[in-house]
């Protein structure tokens, strides 16, 4: 019986500690500073046009993301002029996952030719902030001054093995209903991904 | 001669190669909710999924110690590509697993990952293991002692 006690008090400690810092819809989010792959560091604080943001992380070792890489670009490429730009984040380390190295990350941004951020993570602080825990995962905020407002959490759309089978759009759809000023019909899905790489 | 050969290397294919069942989460779904006396270790798993390979072995060892004791040990596949029958078969030989392995394929995550287990927000790997109505769900890689634990546990 103390045995079941002290593993359901376990239980709902951990519960407690995960949930204490991942964000969730209508939570808002802090701006962070990370090393884009051209060397600069880059904020949202330095988007100043931008109405919100699509905030991704991914990396390039992770089979589903980079399936959605073609994807990513397109979203990046249809939304930015509209103010909601592509933030891709990588949040594993490479001790673990070589193929995420920064050079990687520098290698694969020009092979695919991505049209945005792609930033690297180091201190796997950010990911922890947002609670992402796979690649990829897409975090939608919008931008009311200097407020960011978490407002989709997710999976990019319905089909992660062929871009041409694709049925729902999550992401568009939700950028598309804010750019109304709506709130997003969908506002959480679940995205199948890669475990994010830590020591811990 | 010619004729025998062929045999021959037919043979070795059919030895070779293990077939595998590859299943939407339709089909897939029953295997969650089984009402039979035995313990269900269902373990997702890819093999470009370093700690899903670094744990197969355990879940391997698990197969082996329990082998008469009503636990079934099942490995769901999500691999996807050109081929992937094929370097299933390869991969498991050389790692030397012989649990039985499904492939799950159906790309609209979102709809199953909850049927799942609603803990799970869809990060490889993760673990169910049940018997009957009482179940235990790990969202990260486990090992022999805590899949262990967790069967004898259920079976108390």
């Amino acid at each position: 019986m103390m045995k079941k006690i002290l593993f359901l008090s376990f239980l709902l400690i951990s519960a407690v500690a995960i949930h204490a810092q991942e964000y969730k819809v209508g939570d808002s989010a802090t701006d962070f500073k990370l090393k884009n792959i051209d060397g600069k560091h880059i904020s949202l604080a330095d988007y100043k046009d931008a109405k919100g943001f699509v905030v991704i992380f991914t990396c390039n070792h992770c089979p589903y993301a980079v399936a959605y890489e073609d994807r990513i670009i397109d979203l990046d490429k249809k939304y930015k002029k509209k103010g909601f730009p592509v933030i891709a984040i990588n949040p594993n380390d490479p001790a673990i996952v070589p193929g995420d190295s920064f050079e990687e990350m520098q290698k694969r941004a020009k092979e695919k030719g991505f049209t945005f951020p792609y930033l690297f993570d180091a201190k796997q602080e950010v990911y922890k902030n947002f609670g992402a825990t796979k690649t990829p995962h897409v975090y939608i905020l919008s931008k009311n001054g200097k407020d960011l407002k978490v407002e989709y959490i997710g999976t990019i759309d319905n089909n992660y093995k062929d871009h041409s089978k694709v049925s729902i759009k999550y992401v568009e759809d939700a950028i598309n209903s804010l750019l109304m000023n709506k709130k997003p019909a969908v506002t959480y899905t679940k995205a199948i991904g890669c475990s994010i790489k830590t020591k811990g | 001669m010619l004729f025998s050969i062929s045999l021959l290397i037919a043979i070795c294919m059919t030895v070779k190669s293990q077939d595998f069942e590859t299943l939407n989460f339709k089909e897939l779904e029953p295997t969650f909710h089984l009402q039979n006396d035995t313990t269900y270790v269902i373990n997702f798993w890819a093999m470009w999924c370093k700690p899903c390979v670094e744990e197969l072995p355990e879940f391997e060892h698990i197969r082996k110690s329990y082998e008469n004791k009503q636990v079934k040990v099942i490995l769901i596949s999500l691999d996807f590509g050109a081929k992937v029958e094929e370097r299933l078969s390869r991969f498991l030989t050389k790692k030397n697993i012989n649990a039985e392995v499904v492939i799950l394929d159906d790309p609209d995550a979102n709809s199953w990952i909850g049927k799942v287990d609603n803990k799970w927000d869809g990060a490889l790997p993760a673990t169910v293991i049940y018997k009957k109505d009482k179940r235990k769900f790990f969202a990260r890689k486990v090992t022999y002692s805590e899949l262990a634990e967790t069967i004898d546990n259920l079976n108390r």
